[in-house]
């Protein structure tokens, strides 16, 4: 049996501790699990690290954990439509900001979830992007060693489940949700919608439910 | 006088012939867009998960589970697919985009390119345009000539590089520039500027071998 619980998006995020390394769905807010970044900013955790593709805008997405100053770090691949994290890099020391390729940044987090040991590609070479890192020939062509991401917890965002988890998104809300779903050690999904299991056609499933912890019906 | 992002919008969607699939960027290259024929058979992808996107969505019909890569709502074409981020930078990665037009900061003698950070000042991220420039087959930067007066074409970026002997073609509005193993060959000169002009506001020696034409419309 499956042993997703349905439950409140409060429950949910209550075991979000200080510190936490957490991922977050969403494109400029498009797909971000909202209700429970809203119940993330009601909780308070501070401190944490965050995996998201880019800063959303000040009252969007992981903008409203930013503004309630629950961010520690940041590991994004744009950031330009948020001038809170320019504001914040230039007044706290402590608040850090990387940004990754956002090919990188997915396949990352793919190989975090897949259970690779890390990926090679080209994007990047002869750029900040690629200091520090190893650069590995194949075929006589170099390329950076890229490695995985893993997380505490993935809020994502999809658009209809059912009460196993299995679960299906709509147009350009997908983006890094399906991705980050097997790459935490607790995903968090949030839905417009939650049926029976067997309404959804299996071929029309694109995240399946064995990757979700808890399962949580949006406010309508 | 006609805008002068208008003018390079226009002279840009020029080269977008005998391509499929292109990825047109965020800002003036999404300008393209207007200019192509309606009945246009490219393919226009998005990274942030669309193939066959179409026009913007008109005021009351957005849709705000569509967007493009600047969060605005956008509409599809009939044969459109969504895609995750990854399956989106696989496309763009595995040499799947014909084309992509990106604006810059600085391009270089050498091609390279610097356009998604100024330490200390502006911090958009390189957001897909790293994977983009080393991914697709052809590398257009779509941009004012100058930036304040300053020259935006240089012998050697001065700023963080994007990507490394990347932009295979300039257009500006002022003229259409080639990076060849040489350098820089000035290939077209907008009607309005002469050779002499378009070289005092690059800070590049430009090669100038050949009659200088004008494919701009206006």
């Amino acid at each position: 049996m499956s042993n997703i619980l349905i439950t409140t998006a409060q429950d949910a995020v209550s075991q979000i501790p200080d510190g936490a390394v957490v991922m977050l769905g969403g494109f400029l807010g498009c797909g971000a699990p909202e209700t429970l970044i809203d119940a993330l900013v009601k909780k308070g955790s501070k401190n944490l690290t965050i995996i998201s593709n880019d800063a959303a805008m000040p009252n969007v997405g992981v903008g409203k954990l930013l503004k309630n100053g629950q961010i520690k770090k940041l590991l994004v691949s744009h950031a330009g439509t948020n001038p809170d994290v320019k504001e914040k890099m230039n007044n706290d020391k402590e608040f850090e900001c990387e940004f990754i390729p956002q090919g990188t940044l997915a396949e990352r987090i793919c190989a975090g979830g897949n259970g690779l040991g890390g990926i090679l590609t080209k994007t990047g070479l002869g750029t900040l992007a690629a200091e520090g890192k190893q650069i590995i020939k194949v075929n006589g062509q170099d390329f950076l060693l890229e490695i995985p991401l893993k997380a505490d917890f993935a809020l994502i965002c999809a658009y209809v489940a059912d009460k196993m988890g299995n679960a299906i998104y709509r147009g350009t809300a997908r983006n890094f949700n399906p991705l980050m779903a097997s790459a935490a050690k607790q995903t968090i999904m949030s839905v417009k919608k939650i049926v029976e299991v067997g309404e959804i056609d299996p071929n029309d499933v694109i995240t399946p439910g064995i990757f979700i912890d808890y399962l949580i019906q949006e406010a309508a | 006088m006609r805008d002068p992002k208008e003018i390079i919008a226009a002279r840009a969607a020029k080269e977008l012939k005998n391509v499929k699939v292109v990825n047109l960027g965020i800002g003036l290259p999404t300008m393209i867009a207007d200019y192509l024929p309606k009945d246009t058979d490219i393919i226009l992808q998005s990274e942030n998960g669309i193939l066959n996107m179409g026009a913007s969505a008109k005021a009351g019909e957005e849709d705000p589970y569509i967007i493009n890569a600047g969060a605005k709502c956008v509409t599809v074409k009939s044969g459109a697919v969504f895609l995750d981020s990854a399956a989106s930078f696989s496309i763009i990665r595995g040499g799947h985009v014909d084309l992509t037009v990106l604006g810059a900061l600085e391009v270089d003698s050498k091609g390279n390119l610097a356009n998604w950070i100024i330490p200390g000042k502006l911090l958009p991220g390189m957001g897909g345009a790293m994977d983009l420039v080393t991914g697709a087959k052809k590398v257009i930067i779509a941009m004012l000539h100058t930036q304040k007066g300053e020259p935006k074409i240089l012998e050697k970026c001065s700023l963080p590089l994007t990507a490394v002997g990347a932009v295979d073609l300039i257009i500006t509005e002022m003229a259409v520039i080639e990076v060849v193993s040489e350098g820089l060959l000035l290939k077209e000169v907008h009607p309005n500027y002469s050779v002499e002009q378009v070289q005092a506001q690059t800070a590049a020696p430009l090669i100038v071998n050949r009659k200088i034409v004008s494919n701009y419309d206006f």
